[in-house]
């Protein structure tokens, strides 16, 4: 067991965590500032966020979702996960670290765990990653009612595909080759033809929302922290 | 006044500032929040144009004279509309307040608009500070903050039933137009403090109130224009839209212009700089140039010609804050849309 290979192996645990908001890896967004492996198996990982008063919910998601996959991991002693330059890093550390949840570490401040966020935002990527599949469609000159009648199955294969079926399955909507391509994700039922191209707007205005979030966030992050590179 | 190709702009800036955020105006024990608030804002001010940032000292602490210079002379801007943001929590004197920009405004008559604020939570002294300033400084219109610390609580929302009595008393004293601005913190700490449903809620119930929500509520585009189809007194107002993302991300500027053209529409659309994050001079001559790619995924959207540009630069907040505009700048054939002739977008 070399140090290195560790490394690499925490890195990519790590790819597995998004930021909610975002919907795309911290270490592709920048937000590892740094990662350590001990020969032992300690691991520390520090991450930073694009401004000081990034939102507490979302920052504490991340930092917990780091902590669980690289505790996760076999061989790893112990994992220290810290969130730096935030006005409630101290309360988010400590309650991961503790693995106390969101209510019991923002004492008074919530009324519930952060599942039911996770949710939504998860279903705005989902209707993002539907857009990214149905736009070729368009393109071509498919019209948006026919794409009501498509499934899964119909549409040819690309990572934009396999990226929607995760975020599909993530919330428990089918993901099978007859299951069809547009999707209720309150109901988890199918769309009808008439109501197609007002979703596929919303799916376009919901892609275009997070592209542009993203783009800020970068630009915020690359001001704030200006050619540093991930240790 | 911008003129450009023959083109006259009569230009009012919506969303603007004048505020104090040096170390001397921090609070003690809160300094952490102070520096880091304003450090947030200069971030943002590096989006915009090289040339056109400055230090943070300047940032921390910019004067009269910097202003009057940036925004009029410079700027192009005829009419400036000053939108308060108390956070005395963090700053001693407050950060930008009524008082403070109408000490600026005062000295210059005809060039600014003396919009307060009020926050629900302050009870009765809220509610006759709020009625103090507008006999005082003859505001017509309020920018709330949602996400305001105000002792131990994270921030309110707009259909919390005391923000209803202050918008109720709001009306009643003569305020048209509220200016809601979303921020990171709300209670619950678990939910999302971007949404902007409690908005739709006081839209529906205020239908007399203009809800102008700045930033297009970014980062929540998809249910600021999913409301604003189906609320007529909601507008867009584009601080942040062309300040944070025409010169840094122009490709999703113009996806979110064409969202906004889409959803929302060129008639209830208002440009505002968000002064001093960015001077207005640097965008109002981008947007004017602007125009979509010539790119397919850019087709669907509605274009934006120059009298759309009028509006949004100026003539549809100068409706709303019934600012007088000369005749050579106003439209050839009809006046901007206000709430009552504005067509909603129902596809």
């Amino acid at each position: 067991m070399t140090t290195l290979v560790e490394r690499s192996r925490v890195l990519l645990a790590l790819d597995r965590v998004r930021d909610p908001e975002l919907d795309e890896p911290i270490t592709t967004l920048g937000f590892v500032a740094s990662c350590h492996v001990s020969a032992a198996g300690d691991v520390a990982v520090r991450l930073r966020l694009p401004t000081y008063f990034c939102a507490a919910n979302f920052a504490f998601l991340m930092v917990a979702d780091a902590y669980d996959v690289l505790a996760a991991l076999p061989e790893i002693r112990s994992v220290d996960v810290v969130l730096e330059d935030h006005f409630a890093a101290a309360q988010i550390n400590a309650g991961v670290a503790a693995r106390a949840g969101f209510v019991a570490s923002f004492d008074g401040e919530a009324a519930a765990e952060l599942d039911e966020l996770r949710r939504v935002f998860v279903t705005k990527a989902m209707l993002a990653g539907t857009d990214q599949v149905c736009r070729p469609l368009l393109a071509s000159g498919t019209d948006p009612a026919s794409l009501a009648g498509l499934t899964l199955g119909d549409v040819p294969e690309s990572p934009e595909l396999d990226r929607l079926l995760r975020r599909r399955s993530e919330l428990g909507l089918p993901v099978d080759a007859a299951a069809p391509l547009l999707i209720d994700p309150a109901t988890g039922g199918p769309v009808a033809a008439a109501g197609a191209p007002k979703y596929l707007g919303f799916a376009r205005l919901t892609r275009t929302g997070i592209e542009a979030n993203t783009g800020i966030c970068r630009g915020m992050l690359a001001h704030r922290y200006p050619e540093e590179e991930q240790g | 006044m911008y003129e450009k190709n023959g083109a006259k702009y009569f230009v009012v800036d919506s969303h603007m500032h004048f505020w104090n955020a040096g170390p001397d105006n921090w609070v003690p024990g809160a300094e952490q929040y102070a520096k880091g608030w304003i450090e947030c804002f200069h971030a943002y001010q590096s989006l915009g144009p090289q040339e056109t940032h400055w230090t943070i000292e300047k940032f921390m602490s910019y004067t009269e004279d910097d202003l009057m210079k940036d925004v009029f002379e410079d700027g192009y801007v005829d009419v400036a509309v000053f939108q308060p943001t108390y956070l005395k929590e963090w700053y001693a004197d407050g950060f930008n307040t009524t008082e403070k920009n109408a000490g600026l405004g005062e000295k210059h008559p005809g060039k600014f608009v003396h919009n307060t604020r009020f926050d629900p939570r302050d009870g009765d002294n809220g509610l006759a500070e709020l009625k103090a300033n507008i006999d005082r400084y003859g505001s017509i219109g309020v920018k709330l903050y949602t996400a305001e610390w105000n002792n131990g609580s994270r921030g309110y929302k707009l259909s919390d039933p005391a923000a209803y009595k202050f918008l109720e008393k709001a009306q009643e004293w003569g305020i048209k137009n509220v200016h809601v601005h979303k921020g990171p913190t709300i209670w619950p700490l678990d939910k999302d403090a971007f949404d902007v449903s409690d908005i739709d809620h006081a839209a529906t119930d205020f239908p007399e109130l203009n809800f102008i929500v700045e930033h297009v509520g970014l980062p929540r585009i998809e249910d600021f224009c999913f409301m604003a189809t189906q609320e007529p007194n909601v507008y867009a107002g584009l601080s942040v839209v062309i300040g944070g993302l025409m010169h840094a991300r122009p490709h999703f500027f113009a996806k979110v212009m064409g969202e906004l053209l889409f959803w929302v529409g060129e008639d209830k659309m208002t440009f505002g700089s968000d002064y001093g994050i960015w001077e207005p001079k640097w965008q109002i001559e981008g947007f004017v140039d602007w125009e979509f790619p010539d790119a397919p995924e850019f087709a669907d959207y509605p274009r934006l010609g120059v009298e759309g540009k009028k509006k949004i630069l100026g003539l549809n907040a100068a409706r709303l804050y019934d600012i007088k505009v000369p005749d050579e700048l106003q439209l050839p054939s009809a006046t901007p849309a206000a709430q009552d002739d504005a067509k909603l977008v129902t596809q």
